[in-house]
């Protein structure tokens, strides 16, 4: 068995053992072990990748090539390159995380994990997959679960955010569809076989006519989902209603396909689409990170606040994606990877400041640092992260983005540049404003005197996520030379 | 003729002797024992299924008039596996509600001549088989559409269907004398050698596809789908949803990437125009529909818009697609309808709204009904999801990217109102819900056969690779 087809396999099985499992214990026992498992694996894919890069000359490494049907040349193809290597392990700890979370989850709880795992073997299926229809395939799978697990364990107007958030990820992906039929009819341009294969495809010279049609088309369906503006109006409901695990992998790994998508995708099979387009979708990306940053100042409710920093957060990824830089990418990349983590502990932490105060508005709340000090300490950390204080993941990121930005020859893309570089400070207006509010000052409701304690299982999901954010930011560079030694096809493709 | 000849007509042979020996028992079968004819008649038709898996010669009968090779042999076959579905998933209606009014065997004797009715229609050589097929398979059908006697809705559904399918075969047959006129034959090997594109024989064939279309309920001819649907007992609107639907599919096909290809530019357009019509109307009537059964129907006319998808395209590749399309959607539609007819049964219960909550007593249905409303709406890694992304290919092998981008647009449309039935299901509470029920044994295996179909359908490959291979008569 090769160890990414573990990747799709241990969660099936963990789905059957819940299937026989009864009872919220059992259940939470069984996904633990499970996410346990997969973390496990993701670890030691780490450095496998390692060993293997250091004999094997190949970018993209532990492939394997299955024939799944033959008339359309549709293969199960995997493998991995650092860029991916490093999403999985983003994947395996925010799903353990949300295990952890959701330790008390008390509405049919063994469809709940079910339905989070399977969310979770679509990301998996989608980080691995070398083929257009296997990555579309498990794309979907990732979406469908959301609109059960925000529908039936949700709060608040939740059939509405979950039915929104459904449609408009599924008309994304069937904009997205269009798109890969277009490359696919369209990769025996230099006389081969028409193919799936995203490798292959990337060895052809796709004409200059179909690039421009099919780019808007393929990005636009990723990016959706990496919440572009005008299209992400179903994350911030979505985010709102969810239960606090699925808001976590839900911002912190669904909405990085998006990126991983419109860079593996969109951007490497149609470079010359790219070169194109990329003025056009530079100016929504930067209207996005603008736009979220200062919706997030306007939001009182914790979790929209959340989502519209998220907005603007994954606007950078996109953005930094079209620059067309070798530092910018490895910057989106590491960006993808500290917003995982960060916004996958906000939501932690939200979520359990709502299971204690029953509320998530910030203007109810207030001197939360003297009666629950853990959750308020680590929230001023995942803040301070946010607004990318050096020592943390977020500088790391924010730094490679804007000085490879900035390298751009063009001044338009310079000036698009300093605009969304103001968006730091907004962060930080809203990030500082929420602390001061809500965690500063006198106890605003007497009965937050008695608020629970932090729990065994919540302090483990919220080291899981806590140790990366440091980490990254106190040692970048081995992760960033994954990554960069990862990005040379594109380097060829596109710079 | 010997009587190897005569075994190319295995399929018929066999169900009529089904048919015979029903009639047989019924006469032989005691009056205390009538309900054993139910599970007889199962029984028979469950031998003569797997009897038509067995390999069989290839060849003409009676000077062309009826022929066979392997593509139409598998089409029987996935009439027949879609009709033993759909008599496990009525056993217990049959047995609760028909039998005791000694109308069981009636029942069958009708089924079965309108499937043999669509054998012939299928196998047809040339325009009067055709035809002799088409009328077999719909006039039995209508007496059991009014076959709930004691339901008002039901007889209304009998004469709709009668009245509306009568006025199509007539239209029909109208094309078919406009296609003899102009080719002076009405065999079809003939007419492909000489057809040309002519007024009188594009007009022949706008008339003979109109029949044709009524009975895929494609747009405008859809007009009776959802009345007969509601009205007609449940298996009933199953078999015209599915099998009528299929075996109609099926022999358009045929004809018109055979003796009809020479107007293929003409019939592109048609295509063209009315799967687009199709797709929307079915789609957004469907959002509206409050009965199940209606609802089923207006997302079985959508279905019907995006086969269209595959005929258009006219060679090997869109042929392959829609039969696997229609596999796909046999099973699919029959997992849908055999929940409804499972609650229906205990509960008299039909509407969406009826379904809140049914996951917290019936998971086991909700499930099955959330797996079929799955792969009708094309969602992986169910089978729907590879039928449809296979006819979107085909469609744009084509080049019919824009028609791709309306298809892409309708499932998600679609996805809009197959959700409201999940939303109904599984996040509503409710503490009038359906109370729990244990289906009979029948019900069971019936929803268990479609669930495996479902499953399989899509992640085991090499069934659409037979079907290609077998598909390249058309090319």
């Amino acid at each position: 068995m090769d160890i990414l087809s573990l990747f799709i396999i241990v969660p099936i099985l963990t789905i059957l053992a819940l299937v026989i499992t009864k009872g919220l214990k059992q259940a939470r026992v069984v996904s633990m072990i499970g996410s346990i498992v997969q973390l496990g694996m993701a670890i030691n894919l780490v450095f496998a990748y390692f060993s293997e890069r250091a004999i094997n000359n190949d970018i993209m490494v532990f492939t394997k090539d299955v024939v799944w049907y033959k008339q359309f040349n549709i293969h199960y193809n995997i493998g991995v390159d650092g860029i991916s290597v490093a999403l999985l392990l983003l994947t395996s700890i925010v799903v353990l995380a949300g295990v952890f979370i959701s330790w008390k989850m008390k509405d049919l709880p063994k469809e709940f994990f079910i339905s989070l795992i399977v969310l979770s073997i679509g990301v998996y299926g989608f980080f691995i997959s070398l083929d257009l229809f296997t990555m579309f395939v498990f794309f979907e799978i990732a979406v469908i679960p959301m609109y059960l697990l925000i529908g039936i364990w949700g709060s608040g107007p939740k059939e509405y955010s979950a039915m929104k958030l459904t449609l408009m990820l599924m008309g994304a992906s069937a904009i997205l569809l269009v798109g890969i039929l277009g490359i696919y009819f369209n990769s025996n341009a230099d006389g081969g076989a028409l193919t799936f294969n995203i490798l292959e495809i990337a060895q052809v010279n796709i004409p200059l006519e179909a690039q421009k049609l099919f780019f808007p088309l393929t990005f636009i369906g990723f990016a959706v989902i990496g919440a572009l503006f005008p299209f992400h109006t179903w994350s911030p409901d979505g985010h709102a209603s969810a239960p606090t695990a699925v808001s976590m992998l839900h911002a912190g790994v669904l909405m990085k396909l998006g990126g991983y998508g419109v860079f593996r995708v969109a951007m490497y099979l149609l470079p010359q689409g790219a070169l194109d387009w990329s003025w056009f979708f530079i100016i929504l990306s930067a209207v996005g990170v603008i736009y979220g940053a200062f919706a997030a100042i306007k939001q009182t409710d914790l979790k929209y606040i959340n989502a519209y920093s998220s907005v603007s957060h994954l606007g950078l990824v996109l953005f930094a994606l079209l620059m067309l830089n070798k530092t910018a990418w490895n910057g989106a990349i590491l960006q993808s990877l500290s917003h995982g983590f960060m916004t996958a502990l906000f939501f932690a932490l939200i979520g359990m400041i709502y299971g204690r105060t029953h509320t998530r508005d910030i203007t109810k709340l207030g001197g939360l640092l003297k009666v629950i000090p853990f959750i308020s300490v680590i929230y001023v950390i995942a803040g301070l992260a946010s607004l990318g204080l050096p020592g943390f993941s977020g500088f790391v990121a924010e730094m490679n983005i804007f000085v490879g930005a900035f390298q751009h020859d063009d001044m338009f893309y310079r000036v698009v540049t300093i605009i969304s570089v103001s968006a730091i400070v907004v962060t930080a207006v809203y990030i500082l404003r929420v602390v001061g509010i809500m965690l500063m000052g006198p106890v605003k409701n007497e009965a937050y005197l008695k608020l629970e304690q932090v729990t065994w299982y919540e302090k483990s999901g919220i080291l899981l996520l806590l140790i990366p954010i440091v980490g990254m930011g106190v040692a970048p560079l081995w992760l960033s030379d994954m990554i960069l030694e990862s990005l040379h096809p594109f380097i060829q493709g596109l710079l | 003729m010997n009587i190897d000849s005569f075994l190319l007509m295995r399929h018929e042979i066999l169900l009529l002797a089904v048919v015979l020996l029903l009639v047989v028992a019924e006469v032989s079968i005691s009056q205390s024992k009538k309900d054993s004819i139910v599970h007889l008649a199962i029984f028979l038709f469950g031998i003569h299924t797997i009897i038509g898996f067995l390999t069989i010669d290839y060849g003409n009968l009676f000077g062309g008039m009826f022929h066979t090779n392997a593509l139409i042999h598998f089409f029987k076959n996935v009439l027949n596996v879609g009709v033993l579905v759909l008599l496990l998933q009525s056993g217990d209606w049959l047995q609760e509600k028909i039998v005791q009014h000694n109308r069981g065997t009636e029942f069958f004797i009708l089924l079965f001549s309108s499937l043999l009715g669509m054998y012939f229609m299928i196998s047809a050589g040339d325009f009067l088989m055709f035809y002799l097929g088409l009328e077999l398979s719909v006039l039995p059908v209508a007496a059991l559409a009014a076959y709930e006697t004691t339901k008002r809705k039901s007889s209304e559904a009998g004469i709709k269907l009668i009245v509306s399918s009568a006025l199509a075969s007539g239209v029909s047959l109208f094309g078919i004398s406009m296609l003899y006129a102009t080719t002076g034959s009405i065999y079809f090997n003939d007419i492909a050698e000489v057809i040309t594109t002519t007024n009188l024989s594009v007009l022949g064939f706008i008339l003979f596809f109109a029949g044709l279309a009524f009975k895929i309920s494609l747009v405008p001819f859809h007009f009776w789908t959802a009345d007969v649907y509601e009205g007609a007992p449940i298996s009933i609107a199953s078999y015209l949803s599915v099998i009528s639907k299929g075996a109609a599919v099926f022999i358009l096909m045929i004809l018109s990437f055979t003796v009809l290809k020479p107007l293929m530019h003409i019939w592109e357009n048609m295509v063209y125009v009315i799967a687009i019509a199709t797709m929307f109307i079915g789609n957004l009537f469907a959002l509206r529909q409050q009965n199940m059964k209606r609802f089923l129907a207006f997302s079985s006319i959508a279905q019907a818009g995006f086969i269209l998808l595959g005929l258009i395209v006219g060679n090997q590749l869109g042929a392959a697609t829609v039969v696997y399309f229609v596999l796909v959607y046999v099973f699919s539609n029959l997992a849908a309808f055999g929940v409804v007819q499972a609650i229906s049964n205990k509960t008299g219960k039909e509407n969406i709204t009826d379904y809140e909550g049914l996951y917290r007593t019936n998971p086991k249905l909700s499930l099955v009904m959330m797996l079929g409303l799955f792969s009708l709406a094309g969602i992986p890694p169910v089978a729907g999801f590879f039928g449809k992304f296979f006819l979107f290919t085909a469609a744009a092998s084509e080049g019919y990217y824009l028609l791709v981008f309306i298809a892409v647009v309708n499932v998600t449309i679609s996805l809009y109102y197959y959700l409201l039935v999940v939303r109904a299901m599984f996040l509503r509470k409710n503490e009038n819900a359906i109370p729990f029920f244990k289906s009979k044994i029948y019900m069971r295996l019936g929803l268990i056969i479609t669930v495996i179909g479902i499953l399989a359908l899509g992640l085991y490959s090499p069934l659409y690779n037979y079907i290609y291979e077998m598909s390249n008569i058309f090319n």
